[in-house]
């Protein structure tokens, strides 16, 4: 059990950001902070990590107290023994894929160990290649694989997914799935996708300007406010019109554009570009299988 | 022609871009990463040497490493040293005088990488040293070899300093720059032209080779 309390007042925006937070992450478990851009999300992994200082905070794992505050100690995060993947992936541009993995290992004869996540996250061909040659989805795999050579205590992701196209990112939240599995990490992921979030966490962790408005399941927590609905699927709403008394929102499903009539008290709430869950009622689904 | 002004000229940059390069890597670094009260004024006294004029500078270590003075007498008694109207006076007057075309290139280069490269290396359990050395040094070579280069240019191109600091001491102290603003004193033109012209091509082809190496030009005829 990993227990974090942190209160930091960050002069960005207009009137600054006060994070306080408190909440505890299970052993083992894949846990995810959500919350809007700005709400404080990576702000609160850098303390986590040690690469920003609290004004006050507590963090405590199974093996080591990393952060007192009250008692002046914080542990250096260099020995924190904690994985990152940064937004950017953050590869040494100067090595290759392989030399970037070297550099992380603890101890030089964990060649066993690094060929094995070498086979897991399939990096074996591209071994060779420096950084600037890859793409987004093969970056963020190197970047995940190095992050997993120093056999970190706690795994944190900094929205690696986000910049990624959606076939590279579902491939890559397999793998992600099968690797927190597979070594029983703990895992800490900021993400804004709902989609990723209810896929891969057991518990989310929703940050609203600093705060924690929310704790829980991501079933629960995102299908709240709903719906009671037989049916859900994540969109983005790309149009609002009015037609005649009716309004028809035009809302992306993936890669589909889908039409839906809407009464005018379900629109209200609604804005061009938000994401939203659709859900159905009395709903009778059949399955196709796609020609190829 | 002598040869003596062309050789001193190379043997004075070459010390002091050796030496200065060790000086600036730390220093840089520094000024990368701190976030010091003092820095605006480190940077400040570091970057004076670009707007003073050279012979300002010459004058105040021609009076510091005078052996009339407190300093000069100090390191001529202790430590058997003279600074001035020597070539060690050069060497020390040329790296404060060339110290910003070193510092400015290597720091900008430190500043301008992501955070995220540092901040990931450190989350691996590596020191600082090893930071510097294998992730920020290897990718900010174009930065290191710019900083290498003008400075040894800026060293080659020195009349200002060097005048007041070295004097013109034939073989110890006459470097290139001096030579030829002799040479056109006495009239002797010719001389003066092959000096100049040895100097415009020296340092056109260290400059074009900068040049060619930052801009990736020279890749394609590797292999």
């Amino acid at each position: 059990m990993i227990q974090i309390r942190l209160e930091k007042t960050l002069k960005a925006g207009e009137n600054g950001l006060k994070i306080d937070v408190e909440f505890t992450i299970q052993q083992g478990m894949f846990a995810c902070l959500y919350g809007p851009s700005g709400a404080g999300k990576t702000s609160t992994l850098r303390m986590i990590s040690g690469l920003l200082q609290p004004d006050r905070g507590f963090i405590n794992t199974p093996k080591n107290l990393w952060l007192d505050s009250d008692n002046n100690i914080s542990t250096n995060p260099k020995n924190r023994n904690i994985g990152y993947v940064f937004q950017d992936a953050a590869l040494f541009p100067n090595m290759t894929v392989l030399e970037n993995l070297e550099y992380a290992l603890t101890s030089e004869t964990d060649t066993k160990y690094l060929h094995e996540l070498i086979e897991l996250t399939k990096l074996d061909e591209l071994c060779h290649r420096k950084p600037n040659t890859l793409s987004g989805g093969q970056k963020q795999r190197v970047a995940l694989a190095r992050a997993l050579a120093q056999k970190p205590a706690l795994l944190l992701l900094d929205e690696p997914l986000a910049a990624l196209d959606s076939f590279s990112r579902s491939e890559l939240q397999g793998c992600l799935l099968q690797i927190h599995k597979k070594f029983h990490l703990t895992t800490l992921l900021v993400s804004h996708d709902i989609d990723e979030i209810v896929k891969l966490s057991d518990q989310v962790f929703v940050l609203d300007h600093g705060k924690l408005t929310k704790q829980g399941a991501p079933k629960t927590i995102f299908t709240q406010e709903s719906l009671n609905a037989n049916f859900e699927i994540k969109g983005k709403v790309l149009q609002i019109e009015q037609r005649e008394t009716k309004f028809c929102v035009t809302v992306l499903i993936q890669e589909t554009q889908v039409q839906i009539w809407a009464q005018k008290s379900e629109i209200q709430k609604l804005k061009v570009g938000n994401e939203i869950l659709v859900g159905a009622k009395n709903f009778n689904p059949f399955f196709l299988k796609p020609s190829k | 022609m002598n040869w003596d002004p062309i050789i001193l000229t190379f043997q004075l940059a070459s010390v002091t871009t050796f030496l200065l390069f060790f000086i600036a890597l730390p220093l840089s670094y520094w000024l990368s990463q701190t976030k010091n009260k003092f820095k605006p004024l480190i940077e400040t006294l570091v970057s004076m040497p670009l707007v003073l004029p050279p012979t300002v500078l010459g004058f105040y270590f021609l009076i510091a490493f005078s052996p009339g003075n407190f300093f000069g007498s100090w390191l001529h008694e202790w430590l058997g040293i003279q600074l001035v109207f020597s070539f060690s006076g050069l060497v020390i007057a040329s790296i404060l005088y060339s110290l910003p075309f070193m510092v400015h290139p290597i720091q900008s280069g430190l500043t301008n990488l992501p955070t995220s490269l540092s901040d990931a290396s450190r989350l691996m359990g590596k020191s600082r040293t090893t930071t510097l050395f294998k992730v920020l040094l290897p990718n900010c070579k174009a930065s290191l070899l710019t900083g290498v280069i003008l400075s040894f240019a800026h060293t080659i191109g020195e009349f200002g300093v060097v005048l007041m600091i070295g004097g013109n001491i034939p073989g110890e102290t006459k470097v290139a720059s001096i030579a030829i603003y002799d040479e056109v004193e006495a009239m002797n033109y010719k001389t003066a032209n092959a000096y100049s012209l040895l100097l415009c091509v020296s340092t056109f082809a260290i400059l074009l080779f900068v040049y060619l190496q930052n801009g990736g030009y020279l890749k394609k005829y590797k292999r």
